[in-house]
């Protein structure tokens, strides 16, 4: 007993503590919800807070390249297989833990304010700590086990807080398809965790990459799994064609869209593929496609982004496009490269999402950007922090989105024009679209209702503490990774090395570009930026042009704010048919088969019955006769056989 | 001493016995000859297994026979019972008056 204690104890080290804190709150919080009311946001808050602080704690105390892999318990063993449940901290996922933990935490505090009035309140908070607990269980597991079981749990907590207001059907249905669509992604995954089971004996990180560097490089079964982990990775981070959950997951609160739609876990997707660095690093084939979906998805959201005028819509379109980005980046072998855009997309993309939030809060609840305008004279801090927020993700200098950005951008110049073309393309369109944004929700007059306008007010502290801090990370999160121009050593880049280092040598990775190449290039992303910037400015500051309203939307135009008619397309090929079959099986299996088995079962007891009964006259002597007869009956069955 | 006679006849003995009291049970109304008649069959099934039992040297017939005798005790005394619960309700032992028990 006691022994069992000590052995117990012997678990609790600062590693382990990171995601219990979260599972506590959880617990905590969903069992006496009610009687902690609105503690419970400050408990969960504190919760995250103590996560995070443990985080830095590794981070400070993790040295050089011994990376702290260790076995909590083993799970299950058959045969000479073996699965068990640990944690592998290393670089890569200290990095994922501190942005899960800080800004984690900032959204906690930030939810604070921001739902003070929802009847949901404990439920929301014991929600996000679950989905912390989640996160981190997939970003701190040693194996693909561990990060499947975070993987699904973060899509549960995704499901519940898309769902939060569950009186709403449409929200409902929103978060239904962000879990089916996510169950498609899954299957992949999943499937591709049997090959491994199969082909290379285990799921730990360890055994794999050992088991992997006996193939050869392109091999089909590496390849076959590589695209089996992407089709996960599809689903989950929202690239084509898995896409179309994430702008209607914008139905959950504000908070949600911020942590969970656009900093942490459409994230994952990127985390799986740097994780698995080693076997993509095997499979050309797999990387090119990964680039291919990257680039595509990125240009296709972005031109839809463009014509969306739902503010959180527009935000999602762009996450998409972003996640698109670092997908690109993934695929072309520019592992850290595409982390880094995780790191400093996760802060100005929180950040723009929270400055969206506290714009819905102080418009008491409008979304829409055409009866918005002149926001910047009523909430300054808003104000000043979502502009930061959009210099950030146009990639203007020197804030954090450019250097991840040109880092990236760099890469695909360097042996992929055509990719650099289009994702320039794309980086102009984001500009475009995220000012586009910026003007019409804080310049110009405003249109909304003179009721709004007396209600207009700034955020309490608890949403503006977040803000500020989100927004100064937006701008220095870049120095990190400065590029070489400007800085002998990417600290970033290094940080990172010890866990691409074999992949890189498997990829004989390209020399980099010189500096005169790179300064041009830095150049032409500024200057592309700052026309698309020009145009948005003089179209609805200059000009004061309004998007128009839906019904007046045509041509090409009514295609991009239809979102290309992606949905009703989906609907056609996918929802409509297997509605058509199952009404079908409804009627040939179900009705015509089954219960007519049921039915006529039933129906030949209950006929049977009905004639027997019959004998039961009441009249003592005719049983007794019968009773005699039955004797009889017997006699004669002896005497014959 | 059983041996004493030729097996045929307990056969016989008991076989008439037993269709007396078949008999008895198909031709009377009165439920109290009924049980009687019920007796008789038991008991003619005994005393066929005692003959058979003593012929064949084999006590287990024997054992059999009381087995049976303390089964008929306690079916005597449910049965008796019912019948003067049922006399008292109806004033008559008739079975053809008992015809209220059916569908």
């Amino acid at each position: 007993m006691i022994d069992n204690f000590l052995e117990l104890t012997k678990l609790i080290t600062p590693a382990t503590l990171v995601p219990l804190f979260p599972l506590i709150g959880f617990l905590l919080i969903a069992l006496f919800g009610k009687q902690l009311n609105h503690v419970s946001g400050w408990l969960a808050s504190a919760m995250i807070l103590a996560s995070f602080v443990l985080t830095c704690f590794l981070f400070i105390n993790l040295p050089g390249k011994s990376d702290l892999n260790f076995e909590l318990f083993q799970w299950m063993k058959w045969g000479n297989i073996t699965l068990s449940f640990g944690f592998l901290i290393d670089h890569l996922s200290l990095v994922m833990m501190l942005v899960i933990t800080g800004i984690g935490f900032l959204i906690h505090l930030y939810s604070i304010g921001y739902m003070h009035h929802d009847e949901g309140f404990s439920r929301f908070f014991s929600y996000l700590n679950l989905f912390i607990f989640f996160m981190l269980l997939l970003v701190m597991g040693n194996s693909y086990l561990i990060m499947f079981i975070g993987w699904e749990g973060v899509g549960l907590a995704s499901y519940l807080l898309i769902g939060f207001w569950y009186k709403n059907d449409a929200y409902n249905d929103a978060a239904k398809k962000a879990f089916i669509m996510n169950r498609i992604g899954d299957l992949g995954f999943l499937l591709a965790m049997f090959f491994m089971l199969f082909y290379f004996g285990g799921l730990d990180y360890l055994t794999v990459n050992e088991a992997a560097s006996g193939f050869e490089v392109g091999t089909l079964l590496i390849t076959s799994i590589t695209l089996l982990l992407f089709v996960g990775a599809m689903g989950k981070s929202a690239q084509l064609p898995l896409y179309t959950w994430l702008p209607d997951a914008m139905a959950g609160p504000t908070p949600v869209s911020a942590l969970i739609h656009a900093a942490t876990m459409v994230t994952a997707g990127i985390y799986m593929i740097a994780r698995s660095n080693i076997l993509f690093a095997m499979a050309p084939h797999t990387l090119d496609v990964v680039m291919w979906v990257g680039v595509a998805t990125s240009i296709f959201a972005a031109v839809i982004g463009m014509k969306q005028n739902d503010i959180k819509k527009v935000l999602a379109y762009s996450t998409v496009s972003q996640l698109g980005l670092m997908f690109a980046a993934l695929g072309m072998g520019a592992f850290e490269s595409g982390m880094f855009h995780v790191v400093t997309h996760a802060f100005f993309k929180a950040l723009l999402f929270l400055g969206a939030g506290s714009v819905i809060h102080a418009m008491s609840g409008e979304q829409d950007i055409r009866n918005m305008g002149g926001l910047s004279k009523y909430i300054k801090i808003t104000w000043a922090t979502f502009l930061i927020g959009t210099l950030a993700i146009s990639g203007i200098f020197p804030f954090s989105g450019f250097f991840s950005k040109d880092e990236i951008l760099a890469n695909a110049y360097n042996g992929h024009t055509l990719v650099w073309i289009l994702l320039s393309i794309s980086s102009m369109l984001t500009a475009f679209y995220m000012f586009r944004l910026f003007f019409l929700t804080f310049s110009r007059d405003f249109r909304g209702t003179a009721q709004q306008q007396s209600h207009l007010h700034e955020s309490p502290w608890t949403m503006t503490v977040p803000l500020v801090v989100l927004s100064v990370f937006a701008v220095i999160a870049g120095f990190w990774g400065l590029p070489a121009v400007l800085s002998e050593n990417h600290m970033f880049a290094n940080y990172l090395a010890p866990i691409f280092a074999d992949s890189k040598e498997i990829m004989r990775a390209h020399p980099h570009v010189d500096h005169s190449t790179e300064w041009l290039l830095m150049g032409i992303a500024t200057l592309a930026a700052l026309i698309s910037i020009g145009i948005a400015y003089n179209f609805y500051i200059h000009s004061k042009l309004l998007p128009e309203a839906d019904a007046e939307t045509k041509g090409l135009s009514k295609w991009v704010a239809n979102k290309f008619y992606v949905d009703e397309l989906y609907d056609k090929l996918f929802v409509r048919p297997m509605m058509v079959l199952s009404d079908l099986f409804y009627v040939l299996v179900d009705k015509l088969i089954v219960d007519l088995l049921v039915m006529a079962s039933a129906w030949i007891i209950g006929f049977t019955g009905r004639t027997i009964r019959l004998v039961q006259t009441g009249n003592t002597g005719l049983y007794l006769f019968l009773m005699v007869i039955g004797m009889m009956v017997f006699m004669l069955i002896q005497l014959v056989y | 001493m059983i041996q004493a006679n030729p097996q045929n006849w307990y056969l016989v003995l008991s076989t008439i016995l037993f269709s007396i009291g078949v008999m008895g049970v198909l031709m009377r109304r009165n439920a109290l000859i009924i049980l009687m008649c019920i007796e008789l069959m038991l008991n003619s099934v005994n005393l066929l297994l005692v003959s058979f039992s003593a012929y064949a040297g084999n006590s287990e017939g024997q054992v059999f026979v009381f087995f049976i005798m303390v089964v008929a005790a306690a079916e005597v005394a449910v049965g008796l019972a019912l019948l003067v619960s049922i006399y008292r309700n109806l004033a008559t032992t008739d079975i053809d008056v008992l015809s209220k028990l059916k569908w």
